[in-house]
């Protein structure tokens, strides 16, 4: 238990340095703190200004000033955006669900099916199944996930007129609840797809690679030995361990799918974070950016602390620090 | 001091000359030089093969590429020649990209290095630091940075070496522990040699395959991340770059399809030979791991 306190502990670190920055990055900034802080291109008004100042503290050493913030992040206080006359944890509020929805299908797409093309090409590794594999983690790896997006809506807007390309919901939409997940979730089918097909393709060839050593170890010749079925030694037996891998890489990359998840909400037009950091740039909304800056790291500390408990779930004897693995893996 | 012969390269399984035959045998790695080359020719040559200035209007805008009076690649919403652009917009790109990987590659290696080498309370501390760079969401930290300061390509450059580099140390770490203790190390420490002898001389050859692939593999990944920040508008506005093309065009790639696909043709095969040839060098250094 201790273990799992130590790591909470530093998790809020990375939290707290991670707001440092914040601070630190407004005062290394060129111009006025305040007039980056309000935001609006320097098109503030006075009073707005001395207002800045005085929440900010702006007129006090560093230190006190990054106490005073520190304690209003604290408070869940995030600072106004001008152009919205909104608080800024509020709107991140709003466009957080849309986010998490987003990245969390495309992630679960891209390891379960990832997980099960690695597993059955592994057992046949010369097949051309498995050569198939190398080549679409090459193309996926190398695809940039905004221009896989804009192909994908122009296929589907002009050949397969099937799904919705742009948004979250329909314009014209009143149905009942259900027909309302149901409209989500058809919008939600590109984006998702574009984002999870990079990944997939990375975790199909690294579980493959971590069956194929797995399948070699001494436990799963004595699992032969002893005549248990050959479906039972794989999907019991070795699943376990060969998984272990590309659980590490997901969580390592979690930052990395975020930032994706970025491109794709502003090809997709799709109503999340990525898309208010998007538009509060050109806006020069500095506050909202800072906040969607913020509460992405909290969510990458939280998907590493998630990655950490699913270690547990899936293999008891793990010693958190003592992993490694020996695959292929470029994060 | 008399020079005594380091048991250097004794690790470096296939040497180096090996490694590049295998290399060579590899038709996908051989490929990926070839486009890379291409790739580079392009981009220095290509302008004075192809005379056309990038910013031109040289015809009616949307001439789709195969109509009379369009350029081989078309053009797009205000007449300008993509083919002009994606010969011209690769410079910028490749220029960033390198001066990452140089930034990625010095602040991971050393510490990596550091930390792998000295363990404890310096590793410790350093693999923190180096943690902290890997909460940061990536894009949103360089898009910031780029925003409160100039959108140059000095300032995206910085931007992508100081959000890439962890990945780079974290395996420097990873091998400078796995060498550290072996017999040939033990040698140079007994015959008197330096910390930084034994760093640099000792252990940092025998670390360098892994490294040249991550190396290889982040130039890719440094490539996609300027194309990203560009497309968002957030690149340097004086210079055409693909991200650049693609994101300007973003508004009516539905009725001219062109305007988007040839500039993203070229990140992709740019990253694609990146991939191709960390892979092939990753199997001519350790053939043990081929195919997977």
């Amino acid at each position: 238990m201790r273990t799992a306190a130590a790591k909470i502990a530093q998790s809020l670190g990375l939290i707290l340095a991670v707001i440092v920055l914040n601070f630190s990055l407004i005062h290394l900034a060129p111009g006025d703190p305040a007039v980056v802080i309000a935001g609006e291109s320097g098109a503030a008004s006075p009073e707005t200004l001395a207002q800045v100042r005085a929440d900010y503290g702006l007129d006090k050493p560093f230190v006190t000033q990054l106490g005073i913030y520190v304690g209003q992040v604290a408070r869940g206080d995030l600072g106004e955006s001008f152009f919205f006359g909104r608080s800024v944890t509020s709107l991140i509020a709003d466009r957080l669900w849309p986010t998490v929805l987003l990245v969390g299908t495309a992630l679960i797409f891209a390891i379960v099916l990832g997980v099960m093309a690695g597993t059955f090409t592994a057992r046949r590794p010369e097949s051309p199944a498995s050569h198939a594999v190398t080549v679409l983690a090459l193309i996926g790896y190398s695809m940039p996930v905004f221009w896989t997006g804009i192909l994908l809506v122009i296929l589907f807007a002009s050949v397969l007129k099937i799904l919705p390309i742009s948004g979250m919901h329909d314009v014209e939409f009143d149905g009942g609840l259900l027909a309302s997940w149901l409209d989500v979730a058809r919008h939600l089918v590109l984006p998702a797809l574009t984002l999870g097909v990079i990944y997939l393709a990375q975790y199909s060839r690294l579980s493959r690679a971590s069956m194929l050593e797995v399948l070699q170890s001494d436990y799963i010749r004595t699992a032969r030995a002893k005549g248990l079925a050959e479906k039972v030694v794989v999907y019991k037996h070795a699943l376990r361990n060969a998984v272990i891998p590309v659980v590490t890489i997901a969580g390592l990359q979690f930052g990395a799918l975020l930032s994706g998840a970025l491109l794709v909400e502003t090809v997709f037009n799709w109503p999340g974070l990525g898309r208010l950091a998007f538009d509060s740039i050109l806006r020069r909304d500095t506050p909202v950016l800072l906040g969607v800056l913020l509460m992405a790291a909290v969510m990458v500390v939280v998907a590493n602390l998630l990655t950490d408990l699913l270690y547990r779930v899936i293999d008891p004897r793990i010693r958190v620090g003592a992993r490694r693995t020996r695959t292929k893996v470029s994060t | 001091m008399t020079d005594v012969m380091m048991p250097d390269q004794q690790e470096l399984v296939p040497a180096g000359r090996d490694a590049w035959r295998m290399f060579l045998r590899n038709r996908a790695a051989v490929a990926g030089l070839i486009m890379f080359f291409g790739i580079l020719f392009m981009t220095f040559f290509g302008p004075m093969l192809y005379d056309e200035d990038p910013n031109d209007i040289v015809a009616r805008p949307f001439l789709e590429p195969g109509t009379e009076g369009a350029p081989a690649m078309g053009t797009d919403y205000l007449g300008r020649d993509v083919l002009a652009g994606v010969i011209n917009g690769g410079s910028t790109t490749l220029t960033v990209a390198a001066i990452a990987a140089v930034m990625i590659v010095a602040i991971g290696v050393t510490i990596g290095a550091l930390a792998g080498f000295y363990g404890g309370t310096v590793d410790t501390v350093l693999m923190r630091f180096t943690e902290f760079f890997q909460v940061l969401p990536a894009l949103l930290f360089a898009m910031v940075v780029v925003t409160l300061f100039e959108p140059s390509a000095r300032t995206i450059s910085i931007a992508i070496g100081l959000v890439l580099w962890p990945s780079l140390a974290r395996l420097t770490r990873a091998e400078f522990l796995r060498l550290r203790n072996l017999e040939f190390v033990k040698a140079a420490r007994a015959i008197g040699s330096t910390d930084l002898r034994i760093i640099s001389r000792v252990i940092f050859p025998n670390a360098l395959p892994p490294l040249i692939v991550s190396t290889t593999l982040v130039m890719g990944a440094a490539i996609l991340f300027e194309a990203g920040l560009a497309f968002l508008g957030l690149g340097d506005p004086n210079t055409l770059s693909w991200g650049l093309m693609i994101g300007l065009n973003r508004g009516n790639f539905l009725n001219a399809w062109w305007t988007v696909t040839f500039p993203g043709l070229a990140i992709f095969i740019t990253v694609l030979s990146f991939s191709l040839i960390g892979d092939g060098l990753q199997d001519a250094f350790n053939p043990k791991l081929r195919g997977r």
